[in-house]
Parts: C-alpha cells; structure tokens; sequence
C-alpha cells in the first residue's frame, strides 16, 4: 500500500471519528475493531503501540478534564476521552507503519510550498543528531560539576540551550555547503 | 496545549484550519521573498532545536519541572516569518510522528501554537524592546514576550474549545488564562535567560531582522491575524455579557478551587477585583495589572542579567 493512500485512509478515518457525535457508539466500535485487526496485519507490537498511546494520554485527559464541570459531564468527559484515543491510535498505527520520509515525499508530490518540505525534511534528519547533542552536553556537563540535590539553577540550563542554538547555527551552516556542493538549487 | 482529536467540532475545526492555512503562506511567502538561501537550512535545524530544547528540563518547586515552548524564542532568533514555518513543521510532525495535537485539530494548534505566539511575542517584543537600551531592552522584551505569547496562545486555545461547545467559555478561559499566566512565567523566564545567553556571545544573532520593521504589511498581517484570533475567542465572551457577574462568578470560583489554587496562589486569585461590578471589566483589569507585574518582573531580570556597564 503506498504511503499516499494509507495517509488519505488515516486522515479519513480520524476526522470521521473526531466529528461524529459522542453518541455514535456503535460506529466507535467498529474503528477500535479495525484498527485492532490492523495492528495485528502489520504486526505492530501491542506493547509498543501502548507506550506510544500512554505518551500523550496525558494531554487528552487533561483537555477533556475541562469538559467535567458541567451537566452530564461525566458522560462527555468519557466520550471524549474514547474519541480521542481511537484517534491518537490511528495516528500512531500511521506513525509506525510509515517512515516519516515517505510522508514529506507525499507532501512534495502533492505541490506544499518547497520551504515547508525541506523544513520538515531536515526536522526529521536532525531531530536525533541535536537530542543527542543535548544529551552529550549534559553528560559533559555532569561529569565536570557536582549534581546538588536541588538540581542545577535556571541559568545554567538556559546557557545550555543557548549553546544548543548557537550550535545548530554553525550545524546549519555546514549544512548549507554540503547541499551547495552537492547541486541544491 | 496541544489540542487532541475529538475536542473541535466541525465549523471550529474547518474555521480554524483556513486560518492557518492562509497565515502559513502568507509566512511562507515573506519567508521566501526575504530569507537568503544561505538560511533555509537554518530554518530546519531551528525547528530540529525547538524539539532538542524541549527536552531540557527546568525544576519548579515541589519536584515538577518545566520546559520551553519556544514560539517567542524562535520568533527573536530568525524572525517572525520565519518562525510561523519552523513552528508550523514541529506541530506538523508532532501530531504525524507523535500523534501529540489532532489531525483535525492541527488548524487550530497552528492557529494558537505557530501563528498566536510567535506573531504576538514577536509583536511584544519590538513594542517592549525600546524601553531599556541595548542589550537589557532585548531581554526585558524577551522576557515579557515570552510571557505574553503564552497567555494569548492559552485564550486562542481557549476560545476554540468555547467555540466548539465542549466546554462553556466561563469555564475554559479562567481556567487555561489562570494556568498559562503562570506557565508563562516560567517560559518568559527561560526565554530572557537564553536570549541573555546568546546575546552575549552573538548578539548579531538576536532579534535584527530585515524583514522586521521596514515593511508595514508585515505588521498589517500580524494585527490582523491577531485581532481576527482574539475577535473569535472574545466572541462567546461577549455573547455571555447580559448573564453578567453571578454566572462567571460561579464558575470562576469552581476553577479556581478546582485548578489554580493547588498550584499557586496567586495575588488575583479567583480573576477578579472585588468591589469592581462588571466582571469582563474585572476580567481586563486583573489581565492588565498581571501583565503590568510581569512587566516589572521581566524588567528586574533583564537589570540582574545585563549589569550597566554591558549595556553598550
């Protein structure tokens, strides 16, 4: 299946579900029996598809907590809390099942401004290498000072952001002359 | 604040999504009539730090902690326009590779999270940058920006969820604006720090755009989005007026025990003046005096910051 049709099929699904009212229980069913059949086809591991789905569980109850104080609230706040899992779910399934490059190559077929594309291109190569420039600095840094039990102050952990800027500039620099040697524009 | 699936109802959902698409190429044409090819890879190695920042944890009390947002941040570091795409990507890969904001709601995240902060901290930084010299006007700016693109990226979430029916606007806007003026704190905080950080080594990186003030259109764009933003979300605000005081007296209490109080307490608590009948009157007023604090509070940071022989 090309990434083309599974990310049409995904967006359907989730804004079918998102906008349908909270009473369409039947229907909710359905899509929790479909994706489970997916993941079992594609052979996601459950567990994996779980922790992704505890991730950002999270911020859906915390939203849908808002809906609690009002008449009937109870019933909302679930409604919505199914509704949105369901759609979280779908949208991992697509996450696992696809490699974030064939997305952004859908995106560049489709004729998005070339600005975004590349953006969200590099985005997706370079979200690693600065983590784990993050995580070196910090390493770094831990075994250069004691580690108070209060953790470090407000200051020092700017500085390291900074230094992550400042190092992401000079990144992007090098960049743009590996793309110029290689016949970029 | 990412707004998940489910929560928008369709005229939201579509509303929002058409703002957001056209803000974003309005942003992406500025960004391309104005940015050198030498900063387009730039702009992906941002949005790559916004995420890589994320990560670094600041301790609140009580064994919490807290990380950046970054919109303001990005909006001082490669300008506005720019800022709106490298916003605009993270979203976009957060809600496809992380499933973290809808995909239905991912107009509306735009709106609040890639279009709100980053425009109206921009907006708030060139506004607030001229009342100290040199460096310590850009980190009093930054600080206070910071806070004020949280607070108003919080009413636009906000007034999208009222829109939607989810949830009354009495309810949400207390409750997210309560919230956020003290997140912003913290976020305005980091910014100023980091801006500080930077400055003092390449201060040619921080906040000098070309594509800043010379042209009007750009401030035209931002005012207009701005107040289109703030228009929808003060619309149900408006419709609830004749209910008048006890409704949102109500309500503002039940969020403030439900919400605020266990967090903070907060000099304004509860949102309003007493003595002061009108509550949306109340409501500015308590607005107005915390931005005016947070003012002071930032213009304290940027003096401990950037002592006055660094000044020029």
């Amino acid at each position: 299946m090309s990434a083309e049709v599974r990310l049409a099929a995904a967006v359907a699904l989730v804004v079918v579900t998102a906008l349908l009212p909270l009473t369409a229980t039947w229907y909710f069913a359905a899509v929790a029996a479909l994706l489970g059949l997916t993941t079992l086809l594609a052979r996601v591991p459950v567990r994996t598809l779980f922790r992704r789905l505890l991730l950002v569980e999270p911020f859906a109850i915390g939203t849908a907590m808002l809906a609690w104080w009002q008449p009937d609230g109870g019933r909302i706040f679930l409604g919505l809390l199914v509704k949105s899992t369901l759609c979280v779910a779908t949208m991992v399934l697509l996450a696992v099942t696809t490699p974030f490059t064939a997305l952004v190559d859908v995106l560049r077929r489709a004729r998005v401004p070339p600005l975004l594309v590349t953006t969200l291109a590099l985005l997706d190569r370079y979200r690693f290498v600065l983590a784990d420039e993050a995580l070196r600095m910090r390493r770094a840094r831990a075994s250069r000072s004691f580690d108070t039990r209060r953790g470090l102050s407000w200051a020092t952990l700017a500085s390291v952001v900074a230094v992550l800027f400042l190092r992401s500039t000079e990144r992007a620099e090098r960049i743009y002359a590996a793309m110029c040697a290689r016949g970029w524009r | 604040m990412h707004i998940p699936d489910g929560f928008l109802d369709a005229k939201t959902a579509a509303g929002a999504g058409a703002l957001a698409l056209v803000g974003l190429s309005l942003a992406l044409r500025q960004a391309r009539l104005h940015l050198p090819p030498r900063r387009v890879p730039l702009m992906g190695l941002t949005a790559a730090f916004v995420f890589a920042g994320q990560m670094v944890n600041f301790p609140v009390a009580g064994g919490t902690s807290g990380h950046l947002l970054g919109a303001t941040l990005t909006a001082v570091l490669v300008g506005p326009s720019a800022a709106v795409v490298v916003l605009a990507a993270v979203l976009i890969v957060q809600c496809f590779l992380f499933a973290d904001g809808g995909v239905t709601a991912l107009g509306a995240n735009l709106v609040n999270l890639a279009l709100v902060a980053p425009l109206g901290g921009y907006g708030v930084f060139r506004a607030v940058r001229p009342l100290a010299a040199g460096r310590r006007g850009t980190v009093l700016a930054a600080g206070f920006a910071g806070w004020c693109s949280t607070v108003l990226a919080a009413v636009a979430c906000a007034g999208h969820l009222a829109l939607s029916g989810i949830v009354p606007w009495s309810t949400v806007f207390p409750a997210m604006a309560g919230i956020h003026m003290l997140i912003g704190l913290g976020e305005g905080a980091i910014t100023a720090l980091v801006v500080a950080a930077i400055s003092r080594s390449r201060p040619e990186l921080v906040g000098g755009h070309p594509e800043g003030p010379a042209r009007w259109t750009d401030f035209a764009t931002l005012g207009l989005i701005v107040a289109t933003v703030l228009a929808l979300s003060l619309a149900p605000f408006a419709s609830s007026w004749p209910d008048g005081l006890e409704r949102v007296a109500t309500a503002l209490g039940f969020a403030g025990h439900a919400v605020e109080r266990p967090l903070l307490d907060p000099p304004l608590a509860d949102y309003r003046i007493p003595g002061i009948v009108s509550a949306p009157l109340a409501t500015v007023l308590a607005g107005t005096s915390g931005a005016l604090l947070v003012l002071g509070l930032a213009w304290l940071l940027a003096r401990a910051l950037v002592p006055n022989r660094d000044e020029r």
